[in-house]
């Protein structure tokens, strides 16, 4: 299960990617795109083994730059330092909670931008940032926050279809049962 | 905790974010166009889906809608007909005032009609990516415009898809020149840079290196110079909107209002020599 639990994140990493490219929806609605791939690194990084984060930030960094004018790999590191620092932690965060999926959604989608444009600037490449900027990075953090749940539930979901259903045990067992006499 | 193989992890990842981006620009372009080759079918999808759906509205339209508009486009037609007309007649006439001065000729623009297939996924670049590529005959530098103005240039050929820098990208520069409004005042030149008040706005941009005694008014027309041999002269930009002095008034800076939408970019040109 977990090597197909992989590809089902590599593969939703894919499609996020793509929808990211070719929706105008929250351009038009929002005045920005919202990257969900932090949201789905928070997933991961709850979730998976180092390797699934590292492939989820590799692959998913570079689809992400072949699409854009980033250069090639400039993505890639904010993300495997967000699903580390997520993996790291992980036993000590509540997973299950709904609002701290929130939360680390919200953190982890307003530090990957900052992160990026962090890289960006200081190997000489000039981004266009302006006033508007903090309104997109408001709406990507929030919109990815907002994707983190969603992202949880869905997967577990996914998780529950495919995966191995536990053996549920009956209360009934024959070595407890109370044996009546005669009176 | 991290153990050792988490730590021979991050190196790897690090070591490998540091050769990708050390990579030189032409390299990187082909490994780009090579990595996004693999949303081909997801993009093949979206455009049957998009003509799926145009189909089928044109399905639902009704006879006498469709007539309306078949006749709206035929009055279209015949009023492009006689402009071209006296176009063609003007070309001549410019032709021949070349010819008597020797000047060299211009040649007639040669056109590829593209659709616009995917937009940049980061919100901090202006670029987008076409439906043609090198197979088309397309290579990188070929300017790329609608039937509004100027549009961009193509950054990346792949075979079949291309990546279109759009104006106001921080990597895009243009030399572009003021049209005088009158045969008394000099057309001022300039280099369009993306805006430095609004770089977020779709539709600004900022034209630099006036001259500080410029006669240049909001209003007036910026096209393409021709300089640096990547544009042809003539082709529109948009129009000057205000000016503000720089360097304490030894030079001008001017906002211009791009004359094409780039915030709803559907189906491009790209110009070929």
């Amino acid at each position: 299960m977990s090597g197909l639990h992989s590809i089902l994140i590599l593969a939703a990493a894919f499609v996020l990617v793509f929808f990211e490219a070719s929706s105008d929806l929250f351009r038009h609605l929002l005045g920005a795109q919202i990257d969900f791939l932090p949201a789905l690194m928070v997933y991961t990084g709850m979730t998976n083994g180092i390797a699934t984060i590292a492939l989820l930030a590799v692959g998913g960094g570079l689809w992400f730059d072949s699409l854009s004018a980033n250069p090639l790999g400039v993505s890639v590191l904010p993300l495997f330092l967000i699903g580390l620092a997520i993996y790291r932690g992980r036993e000590l965060l509540w997973r299950e909670n709904p609002s701290a999926q929130l939360f680390f959604g919200l953190a982890a989608s307003a530090l990957q931008p900052l992160a990026v444009l962090f890289i960006l600037l200081n190997i000489g490449h000039a981004p266009l940032i302006g006033w508007k900027s903090l309104w997109q990075w408001i709406v990507m953090a929030v919109g990815g926050a907002v994707f983190t749940p969603v992202c949880v539930v869905l997967f577990s979901r996914v998780h529950r279809i495919l995966d191995y259903q536990p053996i549920i045990h009956p209360g009934f067992r024959p070595d407890r049962e109370i044996k009546r006499g005669r009176l | 905790m991290l153990n050792k193989r988490h730590y021979i992890i991050l190196v790897l990842v690090v070591v490998l974010v540091i050769v990708l981006l050390k990579l030189p620009s032409a390299t990187m372009g082909k490994v780009k166009l090579a990595i996004s080759g693999l949303f081909l079918p997801l993009f093949g999808l979206s455009g049957s889906a998009h003509a799926l759906t145009e189909e089928a509205s044109a399905t639902l339209m009704t006879k006498r809608q469709l007539w309306r508009e078949n006749e709206a486009l035929r009055l279209q037609n015949q009023e492009q007909q006689i402009r071209l007309q006296q176009d063609e007649a003007i070309g001549n006439e410019n032709a021949r005032l070349r010819s008597l001065v020797m000047w060299p000729r211009q040649m007639p623009w040669k056109v590829r009609l593209a659709r616009v297939i995917a937009r940049d996924p980061a919100n901090w670049w202006r670029s987008v990516q076409i439906d043609l590529g090198s197979r088309d005959g397309i290579k990188p530098n070929y300017a790329v415009l609608t039937s509004d103005g100027l549009v961009g240039r193509i950054q990346n050929a792949g075979a079949t898809r291309s990546q279109v820098l759009l104006l106001g990208d921080p990597d895009l520069r243009v030399a572009a020149i003021v049209q005088a409004n009158s045969l008394h005042t000099n057309a001022e030149t300039g280099i369009i840079l993306s805006s430095s008040s609004s770089p977020q706005e779709n539709n600004m941009v900022d034209l630099d290196y006036l001259s500080g005694n410029s006669g240049v008014g909001p209003g007036q027309t910026v096209v393409t110079w021709g300089a640096g041999g990547v544009f042809p002269p003539g082709i529109l930009i948009g129009k000057v909107v205000d000016l503000r002095p720089k360097e304490y008034g030894l030079a001008t800076e001017a906002r211009v209002k791009l004359a094409a939408d780039l915030g709803s970019l559907q189906e491009v040109w790209v110009m070929l020599p």
